[in-house]
């Protein structure tokens, strides 16, 4: 049963290539990941299946239906919330709601019965009555996507639902998110660049960099492909430990941010070893950790570079300035 | 329809809740019809009139005035939902993007000729005469046409900017010469020659005259003349806002 089916599907603006022909299929009932820095292409293939921006070549269906052949069809059984704010902030949490229920001709009596079980749900049931521009930034996400869920859709997209959110509030949208996949099977294909978000809800996951998938499985067959152990040493001198270490039992290193990321094999057992290699070629070592493979080295191992935490907050504050109040 | 109904209901909800902006844009018809009116009322002659003074002339004048700058302004509003991401909502659901737009189109429309009532009946205040209810229904009529012409008017601009910057330059040289080149400060008769073609082409001088004959019983052009033109112009306007709505990107 497949929810989704995806082909070469490509989006060029002018000559910049967004979406390098991606393909993928999504079981129905999975909760898949599309994991990548700022710019990598995630929300423009967002847009492509939720029929708002038309594929430049390429081919896919939502729910077996063409996206680009039955538009309608597609959006019938979609639920989607943008990664930007999207409510109208001068009508009440109920109206934004209702809007939205009209839009999707649901009859007034389940209308009204669904917008109150949603408010219940997302905790907002008791602001119902007030104006979205005196919600916070936590109220307004909860408040998109019980929007999302009123028309019960098959498919849910969400680009970056936890985007600029405290961890309290992304916790309990993380459990949310679970609930309502093991609840009504709803099928959840979600974008994020948080790590822990991806590991945490994600039963599979594409690793996109600059418009191409690069890798694509469950977190645990992610992680452990990246192999055995990895130790992270920083180092004044990472980038020439990073070309010079070398042993039968060190898959690889890869270099960043005067860190390196050295995979190996069994590093409890080897650590000693590697200690010494460095104290024998003589380089300053400012500390030392070992650790499991996480997706932060996995995405290292297959792109060369980290998603950088600090580099996304400081986006992740721009943005909410701009979801704030404007008057 | 449902889908029409729903779009005019929150137009005209966010309108109700915008005290300030109603309040605003009553500020410059009322400030033309108090300065113009009172100012000008004993030095301006209308000419060929049956004795009616200038503050009577001007009157139908201000309430078109009034219509057009609200219903421009609501089709135009459109960018600030694109802007908020709100669009986005509207657009991903299952509906036409004709019924959208026909939808804002309305609610513009609407809040426009309730802008245009608060401006008539002020003038009952300071001295406008009105002679029958069925002059008032005419005058209503033309009001509504006025306003959906317009706002589907501001649609079309709007589905082709991208943001508000375009909005000063819109407002100076197209909703102003529209406006004054309506004849609703003037008599059409009394205009340079050169002008009047200009003037015979702009669809707010027979929605002008329309109000004109409507309150005070009669007009530089057959009233019959006016509902056709600017009923052809509304027709013409919607068609346009609607293939240019279909074609905006969000
Ligand atoms: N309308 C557009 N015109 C031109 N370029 C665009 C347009 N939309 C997106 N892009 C470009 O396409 C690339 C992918 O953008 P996209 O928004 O899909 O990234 P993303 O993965 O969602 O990133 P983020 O994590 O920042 O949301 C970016 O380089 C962006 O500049
Ligand atoms: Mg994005």
């Amino acid at each position: 049963m497949t929810a989704i089916h995806v082909e070469n599907l490509t989006k060029r603006f002018g000559n910049f290539t967004a979406v390098d022909a991606i393909s993928f299929d999504i079981k129905k009932g999975e909760i898949f990941g599309l994991l990548g820095p700022n710019g990598a292409g995630k929300t423009t293939t967002i847009s492509m299946l939720s029929t708002l921006l038309e594929p430049t070549s390429g081919k896919a269906r939502v729910n077996g239906i063409d996206i680009q052949k039955d538009q309608d069809g597609v959006r019938k059984s979609i639920g989607i919330v943008f990664q930007d704010q999207s409510l109208d902030e001068e009508l009440t949490a109920w109206e934004n709601m209702d809007f939205h229920g009209r839009l999707y001709r649901i009859p007034k009596e389940i209308r009204e019965e669904r917008i109150t079980d949603l408010l219940h749900l997302v905790e907002l049931e008791d602001r119902k009555e007030s104006l979205v521009k005196t919600f916070s930034g936590g109220m307004r996400r909860r408040l998109e996507i019980a929007r999302g869920l009123l028309h019960e859709p098959s498919v849910l997209f969400l680009d970056e639902p936890t985007l600029g959110l405290d961890p309290q509030t992304r916790n309990h949208l993380w459990e949310y998110i679970l609930t309502l996949n093991q609840t009504k099977g709803i099928t959840i294909i979600l974008t994020t660049h948080y790590m822990d978000e991806a590991d945490r809800l994600c039963g599979r996951i594409a690793i996109i960099d600059q418009g191409k998938i690069i890798a694509m499985d469950t977190p645990d067959e992610l992680k452990d492909r990246v192999g055995g152990d990895v130790v992270t040493v920083s180092s004044p001198d990472s980038e020439r430990i990073a070309a010079e270490i070398s042993a039968p039992w060190i898959f690889g290193a890869e270099q960043h941010d005067g860190q390196v990321t050295i995979r190996l094999q069994s590093a409890e057992e080897h650590i000693t070893e590697l200690i010494r290699l460095f104290g024998e070629r003589g380089y300053a070592i400012a500390s030392v950790s070992i650790h499991k493979p996480t997706l932060e080295d996995v995405f290292l191992h297959y792109t060369g570079k980290t998603i950088r935490e600090d580099e996304a907050g400081a986006t992740d504050r721009i943005r909410m300035r701009m979801m704030g109040r404007r008057h | 329809m449902d889908i029409v109904y729903t779009l005019w209901l929150r137009s005209v909800k966010r309108y109700v809740r915008s005290k300030s902006r109603i309040v605003g844009s009553l500020g410059m018809p009322v400030f033309f019809l108090l300065a113009l009116g009172f100012g000008l009322n004993s030095v301006v002659q209308i000419p060929g009139g049956g004795g009616e003074d200038y503050l009577q002339f001007l009157v139908p004048g201000i309430i078109a005035m009034s219509v057009l700058f609200t219903s421009v302004f609501s089709g135009i509003q459109i960018i600030w939902d694109k802007q908020f991401g709100f669009l986005k909502e509207t657009l991903v659901a299952p509906v036409s993007r004709l019924e959208i737009m026909l939808g804002q189109t309305l609610g513009g429309a609407t809040t426009a000729v309730i802008q245009g009532a608060f401006i008539l009946i002020l003038s009952l205040f300071i001295g406008l005469k009105l002679t029958t209810i069925t002059g008032f229904v005419i005058a209503f009529l033309f009001m509504t046409l006025i306003g959906i012409c317009f706002a589907a008017f501001g649609i079309a601009i709007a589905s082709k900017m991208e943001d508000m910057h375009g909005f000063q330059l819109i407002m100076n040289f197209v909703v102003f010469p529209i406006f004054g080149l309506s004849g609703a400060l003037f008599p059409i008769e009394s205009l340079p020659e050169w002008v009047i073609p200009l003037t015979l082409i702009d669809p707010l001088t027979y929605g002008v005259e329309g109000i004109r004959y409507g309150l005070l019983g009669t007009s530089a052009i057959h009233p019959l003349v006016c509902l056709a033109a600017l009923g052809a112009s509304t027709v013409v306007m919607i068609v346009v806002g609607a293939l240019l709505f279909r074609k905006a990107s969000i």
